[in-house]
């Protein structure tokens, strides 16, 4: 007799944990015989994973940059030692053949490393010492915006989740992801590898469930201080900005053909402190 | 017009005040002779692709100090905006476009050195519109309106090193919606960056403090600009509505409440404009055991008494640790009893007049819920002039977080205080607001000011000082104070485009 497969139950990833929905609910997500039954995330759902990525933020923005970097570059390392399982699933989307998977797969992996090498670099590129006219020393520094909610686009699949997340992460936000549908095997199999590459618990959380039940709760969420959400119709944009107005949100609604490249997108998602302090006379 | 007298009306007024009734603080009268802006009483006009034309109706300005009109000026309604647009629109095609960046430099170089030779008059006029004191409009509004401008002419032609890898291009029409509380500075503000970067703009000064701003149009017309660079529609707030709203903007920068901050990002949605918002503030000014206190105390005078408490960054919430609390409270009480309140025209006076009744009821009626909710309020002894808009310096003492006085901005010349034991407890309290614009720190001990200037949650910090500005440093703020900043490098930002990449990049 063959031996039985053992299938894997497809949940959320929230503090560092892998949850079902608190809500009990599921949704089929795929294609015909690649569809499952992916975890369907709830607003419930949605505000633990804001509390646990606040939670966890203030330890993620202190921790040395080089600490930052040396863990994106595991989670890279992450991704490449499970490149095959993540490229197959990946390739059970429509249009996607097994090679072009494997190879976005890997380009993750490289993504990943690229964004490591970010971590401890963007300070001094944004940073200045400002020649102010007077007896101070004046300098400014970027500091993480906080907590991010992230939407990630539709397409790839793979290198579109972590093109989201990586920017967030290299500048010591902490992170909702919410996956495209369709991808929800894909954003699973991508949680799993960063559960593993001591990435702490809260720092990224990911949730599968439908986009229009949870893009209203994403936007009026007190303590999300900063949205970016790929693939909007201007109906969503006018819900999304009308609702984040309340806790005076950073959106952004990326258009295609006018991306934000590194490291402007990590400055996306900082804030920037001045300092001021006397100099003797 | 006098202010109505209310229950809880600040403080006790001279009967029958005399001329000099502005005097007090024992000096001798040193006003400023008004004679300098040659005031008529033509109206004045909207400013709108270079020329100078009548609005939709027309509203006087009041100096709050006396109460008295000043002059009348046009409000403009959706026609002019419409027109005001149009006409930036047209110069963002035309004429600014096609200036080499250097020679865009050179125009505002020349409108810096315009507004320093005028100073004095712009100091007076800001003075006589706004309430505030004439030693502050003259040392640090309008030669920082001008250095602002000076700095920023510089960065015209020196744009692509503002962003390695990127080649930064103008966004086009700019929106600017200004408050009252420094109508010049603001402008300049607002203008330089956006200028230098090769916008034009619309800009919409305050409906209490219109006159600055149209001064500055005529020295923005004697520079030379081409016409449609700047426009200058004065007006309410639904002329900045329609404004911020109108389909040929796109970006908009603002400066006032957070609640109108927050208005302007609803009407924006859906609209893929730009925009900046510098918004309110409810600052944290820690002092700890181990500070000069005599020097704490100046700054914590300057921090809240500042433009008469109408700033955004200013330090109203006062956190002192608990064994220099009866000391410090002592002597701030002292020194705010030799503040000398009145004429704002008088180079004697600290703190001038607040700048409108409808702020001065705001301030009444945040005081009267100070001491509702059991708070301690002490007020300085000054004899506040009859006429006009007057708040006496006050304190609350024995104010606790969900206190009204302490979690909303007040934007009046009123401190509550708290006290701490930890610095943990300090930056507990301190960061425990939807604000986060500005905060400040006293400590002689280095590694503590790192310590918790590193853990506010604000855009700008000062240590071991308050209340300092510069065109070279980013202002702005965190959370619920604002989105984006202005001044220094990272201003820039706001009026760029930046998804072009470097001809020099691979």
């Amino acid at each position: 007799m063959n031996r039985i497969s053992v299938r894997k139950t497809h949940k959320l990833y929230i503090g560092g944990d892998f949850p079902r929905s608190e809500s009990g609910r599921t949704f089929r997500d795929g294609e015909a015989e690649h569809a499952i039954e992916a975890s369907r995330a709830s607003r419930k759902d949605l505000r633990n994973a804001v509390v646990a990525a606040r939670k966890a933020q203030p330890g993620w923005a202190a921790a040395p940059p080089f600490l930052r970097s040396q863990i994106l570059y595991r989670a890279a390392e992450m991704v490449e030692s499970r490149a095959e399982s993540i490229a197959a699933s990946l390739a059970t989307a429509p249009g996607t053949s097994e090679k072009s998977a494997l190879a976005e797969t890997h380009a993750t992996a490289d993504l990943l490393v690229h964004y490591a090498g970010w971590c401890d670099k963007y300070q001094s590129i944004f940073s200045s010492v400002n020649p102010v006219s007077g007896p101070f020393f004046n300098f400014s520094v970027p500091e993480p915006v906080g907590v991010v909610g992230l939407v990630a686009p539709a397409a790839p699949g793979l290198l579109g989740l972590a093109t989201a997340l990586a920017p967030a992460l290299a500048g010591g936000n902490t992170a909702i992801l919410l996956a495209a549908p369709g991808h929800a095997a894909t954003a699973l199999a991508f949680a799993e590898a960063l559960a593993t590459s001591d990435l702490p618990g809260g720092v990224a959380n990911i949730l599968t469930g439908l986009r229009d039940e949870l893009l209203p709760h994403f936007a009026s969420h007190m303590d999300i201080d900063s949205l970016i959400v790929h693939n909007t119709t201007r109906d969503q944009r006018v819900a999304i900005q009308t609702a984040a107005a309340d806790s005076l949100k950073r959106l952004t609604f990326p258009e295609p053909g006018r991306d934000t490249p590194p490291p402007y997108d990590i400055l996306n998602l900082q804030e920037i402190k001045t300092t001021w302090h006397p100099v003797a006379s | 017009m006098t202010t109505k007298r209310k229950s809880t009306k600040p403080h006790r007024r001279t009967a029958n005040a005399p001329e000099n009734s502005f005097v007090a603080g024992g000096f001798a009268p040193a006003p400023e002779d008004a004679s300098i802006l040659r005031l008529d009483t033509k109206p004045r006009r909207l400013l709108i692709g270079g020329k100078w034309v009548a609005g939709a109706s027309t509203r006087e300005t009041i100096n709050p100090a006396t109460g008295e009109p000043i002059a009348t000026f046009a409000i403009a309604g959706p026609k002019q905006v419409d027109a005001a647009v149009a006409a930036a629109r047209r110069a963002y095609e035309g004429e600014w476009s096609a200036l080499p960046a250097a020679e865009r430099g050179k125009l505002l170089f020349r409108l810096a050195r315009l507004l320093q030779e005028r100073s004095r008059e712009f100091a007076v006029l800001e003075s006589l519109d706004g309430g505030k004191p004439i030693r502050e409009s003259r040392d640090i509004d309008i030669p920082l309106a001008a250095a602002h401008i000076f700095h920023h002419a510089g960065w015209a032609d020196k744009l692509d090193y503002a962003a390695p890898g990127r080649r930064p291009r103008p966004l086009g029409v700019a929106a600017q919606i200004i408050p009252w509380n420094f109508p010049l500075l603001m402008a300049a503000w607002k203008l330089a960056p956006a200028l230098a970067t090769g916008n034009t703009v619309v800009l919409k000064p305050a409906e209490t403090t219109p006159l600055t701003a149209l001064l500055l149009g005529q020295l923005i017309e004697e520079a030379g600009f081409p016409p449609g660079v700047v426009n200058i529609l004065t007006g309410a707030g639904q002329t900045g509505a329609t404004l911020a709203a109108h389909p040929g903007v796109d970006k908009i920068a603002f400066t006032g409440s957070t609640a109108v901050g927050k208005a302007i990002q609803r009407a924006l949605a859906g609209s893929q404009k730009r925009y900046t918002l510098e918004l309110g503030g409810k600052a944290a000014h820690i002092l700890f055991e181990d500070c000069a206190i005599d020097q704490a105390v100046e700054g914590i005078i300057n921090g809240i008494f500042f433009n008469q408490g109408h700033v955004c960054c200013a330090g109203s919430r006062l956190f002192v640790q608990e064994g220099i609390a009866d000391t410090v409270i002592r002597k701030l009480k002292r020194r705010i009893e030799t503040l000398v309140v009145g004429d704002p025209l008088d180079k004697n006076t600290d703190i001038g007049a607040i700048n409108s009744p409808e702020q001065l009821e705001r301030i009444q009626e945040l005081v009267a819920a100070g001491k509702a909710e059991g708070a301690e309020c002490w007020q300085g002894p000054q004899t506040l002039p009859r006429r006009g808009c007057w708040f006496a310096p006050t304190l609350f003492t024995g104010c606790s977080q969900s206190h009204r006085i302490v979690r909303e901005e007040i934007f009046g010349p009123v401190l509550a205080i708290q006290t701490f034991r930890t610095p943990a407890e300090a930056i507990e309290k301190a960061n425990n607001t939807p604000f986060g614009l500005s905060g400040g720190v006293w400590t002689d001990k280095g590694a503590k000011i790192f310590k918790v200037t590193g853990a506010l949650r604000a855009g700008v910090i000062w240590a071991n000082t308050f209340n300092k500005f510069d065109p070279s440093s980013p202002f702005g703020g965190y959370k619920e104070s604002g989105i984006g900043r202005e001044g220094g490098l990272h201003g820039l930002h706001a009026y760029l485009d930046l998804h072009h990449q470097s001809p020099t990049m691979s």
